[in-house]
């Protein structure tokens, strides 16, 4: 049946385009960009992001109001993440971590609605928001400590004759660092999504192929995708703060290279 | 044998690296219930370790799944 396949919900539509570069003039040729769905799901989530924060604390109230609250305790949960894991020299970047922890955990959240996109759940989007990550480190860490930085392979108190295995070993999971930040929130997200999709698709089959009996017995695939839905909330905010967290490690990396 | 067999059969074997990453998580958890129950006072203090232990632990399996994935719809 048309449209229960579970990875249909995956697919990046055009909504309209907008310019082609390159190609040799001929129709269809270059590379073409357009605003697809999960551009308007991007644009959507930081819209909404702003515009709570912003009208939320516009009164500047010292008693805070509720929206106000909310705002400074989702300030103050990252902000103590920011400090507990890289310390006060790390709140420079706390723009940073703030932005990816709330784009990353609405991104989750929005797409759980029905019919509406996943911006997580595509590997380039991940990929994106990992590689600024990476590059942050890697060039705040050859700024600030110059060669230093590569003392990072180098753990201390490591004694001389290992040295020549734990360096490239070292090296080795540091480069696989932008790969596990990306696949790690990505294969949740699609993982839970194609679950979920499974399920209800059992009960759009159920109905379609039993007739009566079918409508009883789609009660089960619904109530499977009702904790599955549940499961999906949880996940989705579980990963955004482990993107937080370890995104404040590798920065505090790059700010003390010592380990 | 052909390629569209082999890689059912290769997804299906991907999974098996499901049930490494499912016992690292239950020993994850088991053991930060066998702390808590002798220490219930320095539990909640751990549960940021919880979590993320529990994720970055979890993403191998996910990994895993990754692989079965990439052999039924990519490769």
């Amino acid at each position: 049946m048309a449209g229960t396949d579970p990875i249909h919900q995956f697919v990046i539509t055009d909504l309209f385009p907008l310019f082609s570069v390159g190609g040799d003039g001929t129709e269809g040729s270059g590379t073409h960009f357009a605003f697809t769905n999960s551009a308007l799901f991007m644009v959507i989530i930081v819209v909404a992001i702003s515009v709570f924060l912003l009208t939320s604390t516009s009164g500047k109230k010292l008693v805070p109001t509720r929206a106000q609250l909310a705002s400074e305790l989702l300030y103050e949960f990252v902000a103590g993440m920011v400090r507990s894991s890289a310390g006060t020299a790390g709140m420079k970047f706390f723009p940073l971590v703030f932005s990816l922890f709330t784009f990353i955990f609405l991104a989750n959240m929005i797409g759980l609605v029905p019919y509406f996109f996943t911006v997580t759940s595509h590997i380039i989007v991940t990929f994106a928001l990992s590689m600024v990550v990476i590059l942050t480190v890697v060039i705040y860490g050859f700024l600030k400590n110059g060669p230093k930085f590569l003392m990072l392979f180098v753990p201390a108190g490591v004694p001389g004759y290992i040295l020549p295995i734990v360096t490239p070993i070292e090296f080795i999971s540091f480069l696989s660092r932008p790969i596990s930040l990306s696949v790690r929130l990505f294969g949740n997200i699609l993982a839970g999504h194609i679950t979920l999709k499974v399920f209800t698709g059992f009960a759009v089959m159920l109905i379609a192929g039993l007739g009566a009996f079918g409508w009883a017995a789609a009660i089960l695939p619904v109530l499977m995708a009702i904790a599955l839905t549940g499961l999906e909330l949880l996940v989705g905010a579980v990963q955004a703060y482990v993107f937080a967290v370890l995104t404040c490690m590798y920065l505090n990396d790059a700010i003390h290279p010592s380990h | 044998m052909e390629a569209e067999a082999a890689k059912f059969i290769g997804a299906g074997i991907a999974c098996f690296g499901m049930a490494g990453a499912a016992l690292g998580v239950a020993n994850i958890f088991g053991n930060f219930l066998t702390g808590a129950l002798r220490n219930p006072s320095a539990a909640p203090s751990q549960f940021g370790n919880l979590i993320f232990g529990f994720a970055v632990t979890e993403a191998l399996g996910i990994f895993s799944f990754l692989i079965a994935l990439i052999l039924l719809f990519v490769a």
